[in-house]
């Protein structure tokens, strides 16, 4: 084995290169900005297009461009800027552009703080979008989750045709780690489905399928996009069954298919009768805690979620079920926590989040999980 | 050749709307030039100008007010072939004013049709950028109080290599248009019309006062000599295809043994220009070469040349999973402006940290076990302080060995710098601490 030191940021960079993907635009913005500089580097002789946008709602702009038109795209940029992309968010899908969309997370609200992490984004990644359809967003833990996900995410977004979040956090991004890169897990890279020489309307679906299959715009068959409320000929339409059909496969192309991407660790111990519930950052402190309490012999259960949206819920009503108490970590105020209690009605749900620039440490977690 | 319109979707302008000659204009154009729909593509965004692009058998992307110039951007970058064509009314320019001074500065490719009707025609005749203060419009008298731009000024002020202005009614239109569509670069036409549904409800405004008022202003008839330079596109394709493509990662191999066993914490707490990070990353480097896992959190001000520098590292043999640092083994104090980051560590610690203080920096109460030590009394610089103190741990035995240390800094270092850097070790070495 032979270990490189990488930082997040860094390992989403070669996990976009390493998904085919080719268009990377971008604003300045700590702590997402090093994603920037490093596709800058890689991407530019490679034969891919790097682009620095005017503001973010430009460059996210030119990502629904190049999608279009074929290239697999990817921007990055943190809170702030997802403010300013979320008309082009709800764009993206509504009009099934795939793009990976990159939330280095910082400290807020608003400017907040630069430099210190945060999960403060959770719902907001969810629901910064007009028509409040669903996304997916995924959550890396470590360096390598960076490199994995970030393929994961591509994959996602072009056989789904969809936005995909990952939402990382300064923590992860700008923390340089040892990184064995060679034996990283490597998904298979999938593409967007083309419709070969069947009849080709853009939003056609076929058969047994949710999605519609993918030309490019500038191709030789015509391809119309819109943003507006649109049939399969990709034409403005207000016929309510056709809108309602599609307002309903949109939700249903997400939600229907979360069992097979609900990415996750799980550490369930049979005797235990709490378990810990987090995502992010946090789980790193947490993976801490439940070694120490096996080791104390008052085990604890740990569920860590990869898959934040849409919310893996079979997932964790399955891991939950031999425990009475459910404790979630969370570097917010309580955004997942209501996901759940939601889910979990009849169990008991305590929260400990903390939203103050530092991280939640091992002791933070064993005092707030006490006896339990 | 034939036209390109679609004879499905007829346009559906208000009788007596200008937009609609645009329309046919720009279809003659593009049959004159013989372009066929599948290298076209027509960018729209929201107002009545944005629903030219169903009126044509081309591609089409229809999106957000104001922000067709940049779909057209990523289009054009991922299909340089393709001929683009945006249209705009005097409401996007306004919002998406930013895209369209990027666009002018950038000078990709593109043709930017504004139809400008000197009002928002579809949510109820309010002002735009280029409504006159005298009209009266749908947003009372706010229209007074502001002074409309003439955009051709500000498209050639932003850089643009191609600006022309024409009457909707020009019986040239098409050719203007096509002129427009030739240019290598960014081309822009303010295209002055009138909008019967709501503008000249309340005011006056013929083909013929369009006309007079165009011949009244600057003439602006396409190429500007000043603003002529290589498109953006090619001149990009130019530039990446003489950069040295970059290898992926390569893993460090394991070559000597840590000095110590278990988990080793260390944060080093400076100033700005002491090349803290730097030396963290040499620190994780070196401990790479001892087979070990490394974690590097840094935290420094944003204004990057003064204030507070700070680098937090774990070496481990195990997995490092928090990454947070509660009991360092080494504390290095550098300089007051970190040590004041981080004071509340100072208080709980024991002997079993070892804090290597330079001479001259203050640090609050502790238990830890303190070495003091001189470093520009030996001839040290302030920005070499940070790597000479890893060379005083090394040189204590504690973390890192000077063989990973060396090791370390020809893997992060070349040529010059690296040779000094070893020097600097070296000198380190042989002083005493």
């Amino acid at each position: 084995m032979s270990l490189c030191l990488m930082e997040g940021n860094e390992a989403v960079a070669w996990g976009a290169v390493a998904s085919g993907c080719r268009f990377f635009a971008g604003y300045p913005i700590t702590p997402a900005t090093t994603i920037f500089n490093t596709l800058l580097k890689i991407m530019p002789p490679a034969g891919g297009i790097c682009m620095q946008g005017e503001d973010e709602i430009a460059s996210i702009g030119y990502c629904l461009g190049a999608s279009m038109a074929g290239l697999k795209a990817m921007t990055a940029t943190s809170g702030p800027g997802i403010s300013l992309y979320s008309e082009q968010i709800s764009f993206a899908i509504g009009s099934e552009i795939p793009l990976v969309i990159v939330d280095v997370q910082r400290l807020g609200p608003s400017t907040g703080s630069a430099t210190k992490g945060a999960d403060g984004d959770v719902q907001f990644m969810r629901w910064g979008n007009s028509g409040g359809l669903p996304v997916i967003v995924l959550a890396p833990v470590d360096v390598a989750d960076c490199f994995v996900l970030t393929m994961h995410a591509f994959n996602l977004a072009e056989k789904l045709r969809c936005p995909v979040f990952i939402a990382s956090n300064k923590e992860i991004a700008m923390t340089k780690e040892s990184l064995d890169f060679e034996s990283l897990e490597r998904p298979p890279v999938i593409d967007r489905a083309r419709p070969g020489n069947k009849d080709y309307f853009p939003f056609t679906v076929r058969e047994n399928s949710l999605v519609p299959e993918f030309l490019p715009i500038g191709g030789s068959r015509l391809v119309r996009q819109t943003s507006s409320t649109h049939g399969d000929e990709g034409y403005i339409t207000t016929d309510f069954n056709i809108i309602s059909r599609f307002q309903n496969r949109l939700k249903n192309k997400l939600e229907s298919e979360v069992g097979s991407f609900a990415f996750h660790e799980s550490f369930i111990e049979e005797e235990a009768k709490s378990i810990i519930i987090t995502y992010g950052v946090t789980a790193r402190a947490a993976k801490a805690v439940y070694s120490i309490r096996k080791k104390e012999g008052r085990p604890v259960s740990l569920l860590v979620l990869k898959t934040l949206w849409p919310v893996p819920e079979k997932l964790i009503r399955d891991k939950t079920e031999k425990a009475n108490r459910v404790f979630v970590f969370e570097m917010n105020m309580g955004q997942y926590y209501g996901e759940i209690m939601r889910i979990l009605p009849d169990k008991k749900v305590d929260l400990f989040g903390q939203m103050d620039g530092r991280l939640i440490s091992p002791r933070q977690i064993m005092e707030a999980v006490g006896n339990g | 050749m034939d036209s390109l319109l679609n004879t499905g979707r007829p346009p559906v302008f208000c009788p007596g709307c200008s937009h609609e000659r645009v329309v046919r204009a720009l279809d003659k154009a593009l049959s004159n030039m013989k372009i066929t729909g599948d290298k076209a593509v027509i960018v729209s965004d929201i107002g009545c100008s944005g629903l030219f692009d169903t009126f044509f058998n081309t591609h089409a992307f229809h999106g957000l007010h104001g922000r067709a110039l940049t779909y057209a951007a990523g289009i054009k970058m991922a299909q340089p072939a393709l001929n683009v064509i945006v249209t705009m009314g005097d409401g996007g320019l306004g919002i998406g004013g930013a895209h369209l001074l990027a666009a002018c500065r950038r000078n990709l490719n593109l043709t930017l049709l504004i139809l400008n009707n000197f009002n928002f025609g579809m949510t109820g005749g309010q002002f735009s950028v280029t409504t006159p203060q005298e009209a009266q419009v749908g947003s009372a008298f706010l229209n007074r109080l502001e002074k409309p731009f003439d955009v051709c000024s500000v498209a050639r002020s932003a850089g643009a290599p191609y600006v022309s202005r024409c009457s909707s009614y020009l019986d040239d239109l098409p050719y203007e248009i096509e002129q427009a569509i030739r240019f290598e670069g960014f081309s822009l036409i303010d295209i002055w019309g009138i909008c019967p549904g709501r503008y000249t409800k309340r005011n006056k405004l013929t083909p013929q006062m369009i006309d007079d008022s165009i011949a009244g202003n600057e003439p602006f008839t396409g190429v500007i000599t000043d603003n002529l330079r290589k498109e953006y596109g090619q001149h990009y394709r130019e530039i990446a295809s003489g950069l040295q493509k970059i290898a992926p990662p390569v893993g460090i191999n394991t070559e000597y043994v840590p000095p110590e066993a278990g988990r080793r914490e260390v944060i080093i707490l400076g100033s700005a220009g002491q090349r803290i990070i730097t030396s963290g990353d040499i620190l994780c480097t070196a401990g790479l070469t001892a087979g070990l896992k490394v974690t590097q959190k840094n935290d420094y001000n944003i204004t990057v040349l003064r204030g507070p520098s700070i680098s937090e590292i774990i070496l481990s043999p195990e997995d490092i999973g928090f990454s947070g640092t509660d009991k360092p083994s080494v504390i290095i104090a550098l300089a007051h402006e970190g040590v004041e980051k981080r004071k509340y560590l100072f208080g709980n610690l024991d002997k079993n940290t070892l804090i290597i203080r330079v001479k001259g920096v203050d640090i609050p109460d502790t238990q830890a076990t303190v070495l003091d030590i001189e470093l520009k009394e030996q001839g040290f610089k302030n920005q070499d302080w940070a790597l000479a103190s890893l060379a005083v741990m090394a040189k204590l035995n504690k973390t890192v060995s000077f063989d990973m240390l060396d090791a370390a800094i020809k893997h992060v270092f070349k040529d010059k710098i690296l040779e000094s850097a070893l020097n600097l070790i070296n000198k380190a070495k042989v002083q005493k601490a």
